[in-house]
């Protein structure tokens, strides 16, 4: 009997039917798909994206040059130089990241004792040449100017956590 | 009429790799064919070679978990399980339960995406294209997970040794909760295309044997070996973190060929489950790393205020902590096998030797004998069934 059960699912062709009419229930349901440039998914607030460098809200810049972030980061990808400010202040001369060395493993906003360097919830920043990924303090401040209120919300909604 | 004379046709050589899409990564085999059968196996490896376990020689201990995640990037927090493991076992240290369990929690999720791939890969090696679409869509979830716990899709740098980096935040935990109530449903549907399907089987049974003495001479772990019969899961064996309070089975193959380790890696999302929700059930509150600022980094608020939290935030992230002189090899259960870490450490702040035992590359060296006598086609289906990722093969 199971024979013939078996030959008969065989002939049939049983498997292959039902497996059809599985992709076929599957093409009437909703698609899961993203039109990409125009819809994104959701990035969480610990989302480790594009770095930048972050002011204090009266405009002065956080980074105290401790380079801890240098001396953290797995990759060697940050590049410190420092001197102390006319005012007497300790600052960067100097902060580049050789954004096609870090790996985005988030240790240097780790490290940062004063939430300067982070890693924003920008992803979108292909270039066509290499040396436009070679980022400068300016770039770096730029960013940081730009996507402030996105970083300052991802940071409030983790602080818990940290 | 002369007879013709005896002619030796000298086997047709054929390359195949390392860009070829059935290769998985960059591996490249020397086949020699007689006609369309293959006469031996030369796998050239070695493509993504980067040095990795000399680079960790050079690195903190903190620095040399991001590596862990390049090695097999498809199950990247069971390698850095590994690295924790050997790490708090020279420094002689636990991790709070809450770590543990978290740990675990993202393993059987690791496990999950990497079957997964597995599964779906191998079914378009074999010519199943629906899987894969399927799959991924799951497979994606599984990533999202990961995002919004560590912030990073795949390169994860979440275990740390003494814990895990962060808790989980809000709402995680119920949403591994839905998905893992979902989820049987897609194993259903997987199974629905493959598991009785005709060309399915006939592209994988009975092809690459590998019979239980084999599978121990070579060396196998993971669903190569238990596809095989022998049941040996170093989750059972030697249990680590909280394993040994989870109830799992650890499910076993008949025939050793392809389609028992299908059959295995589709038990083991399953039992994968299990332990997810099991770990949901029993996480206990409190902390998720050791609260010992010689090893784990003060909390960022009391690294604001306190001057001493201060003094340790600043030597744990540039000299890191010093681990004592010793040696330990430390093996996980990893998707793929058996993945251990050699760590000999003499007492810097810097690991001495670092050597990293990959499952994959055990797997691969046996291709020469499993595809000794099968069709072209057949070393397809064997190397999809081996689960090479070369990132672990390469090193």
């Amino acid at each position: 009997m199971a024979m013939l059960d078996r030959t008969a699912r065989s002939v049939l062709l049983g498997e292959l039917l039902s497996g059809m009419a599985l992709t076929l229930r599957y093409m009437f349901r909703p698609k899961v798909t993203l039109n990409y440039p125009y819809e994104k998914g959701a990035l969480s607030p610990r989302f480790r994206g594009e770095h930048a460098l972050r002011r204090y809200p009266n405009g002065e810049e956080r980074c105290i040059a401790c380079k801890l972030c240098e001396a953290i980061c797995p990759a060697l990808a940050i590049t410190i130089e420092a001197e102390p400010r006319a005012d007497g202040s300790r600052r960067t001369t100097r902060y580049d990241i050789d954004m096609t060395k870090c790996i985005y493993c988030g240790y240097c906003q780790e490290a940062c004792p004063v939430d300067a360097i982070v890693e924003g919830p920008n992803f979108e920043f292909a270039a066509e040449t290499r040396e436009e990924l070679f980022y400068n303090k300016d770039k770096l401040m730029a960013n940081g100017d730009r996507w402030e209120q996105e970083i300052a919300q991802n940071i409030a909604l983790d602080a818990p956590y940290r | 009429m002369t007879a013709q004379p005896d002619v030796q046709i000298k086997p047709l050589t054929l390359n195949f790799g390392p860009q070829h899409p059935a290769a998985h990564g960059v591996l490249r085999l020397v086949l020699e064919m007689d006609g369309e059968v293959i006469e031996r196996v030369d796998p050239h490896i070695g493509l993504l070679h980067r040095g990795t376990e000399k680079l960790i020689e050079y690195k903190t201990y903190l620095q040399a978990i991001p590596y862990f995640d390049r090695l097999d990037y498809v199950s990247p927090m069971n390698q850095e399980h590994a690295f924790a493991l050997a790490v708090e076992k020279l420094l002689g240290i636990e991790p709070p339960k809450r770590g543990q369990y978290i740990r675990v929690l993202f393993c059987e999720l690791t496990r999950i995406a990497n079957h997964l791939l597995n599964i779906a890969t191998f079914a378009i090696d074999v010519g199943a294209m629906t899987p894969i679409l399927w799959a991924f869509e799951e497979r994606e979830k599984v990533m999202e997970f990961y995002e919004r716990v560590c912030g990073a899709r795949l390169h994860a740098a979440y275990f740390r040794p003494g814990g895990v980096h962060q808790d989980l935040p809000a709402g995680l935990v119920e949403d591994i909760g839905a998905f893992c109530a979902r989820f049987p449903k897609h194993i259903d549907d997987l199974e629905g295309l493959l598991t009785e399907n005709r060309i399915f089987r006939q592209r994988t049974v009975d092809i690459g044997v590998v019979s239980p003495e084999q599978a121990m001479d070579w060396g196998f772990s993971g669903p190569m070996l238990r596809g095989s019969g022998i049941a040996w899961d170093l989750r059972r064996a030697q249990p680590y973190d909280v394993y040994e309070e989870l109830d799992f089975q650890i499910p076993v193959g008949k025939d050793g060929d392809c389609f028992a380790r299908y059959l295995v890696r589709i038990e083991e999302m399953r039992q994968s489950l299990k332990i997810i929700e099991q770990c949901l059930d029993k996480m206990p509150d409190g902390p998720v790393m050791i609260e010992n600022t010689k090893v784990s980094p003060p909390r960022r608020a009391e690294m604001k205020r306190s001057m001493e939290a201060l003094i340790h935030h600043f030597k744990l992230y540039t000299e890191g902590y010093h681990v004592p002189a010793g040696e330990t090899y430390t093996a996980v259960e990893a998707p793929k096998g058996e993945f251990a870490v050699f760590l000999v450490s003499d007492g810097s702040n810097k690991p001495y030797r670092c050597k990293i035992r990959a499952p994959g590359f055990v797997h691969l060296s046996s291709m020469d004998e499993l595809c000794r006598g099968h069709m072209l086609a057949d070393s397809v289906a064997i190397l999809g069934t081996m689960d090479i990722v070369f990132g672990e093969v390469d090193r």
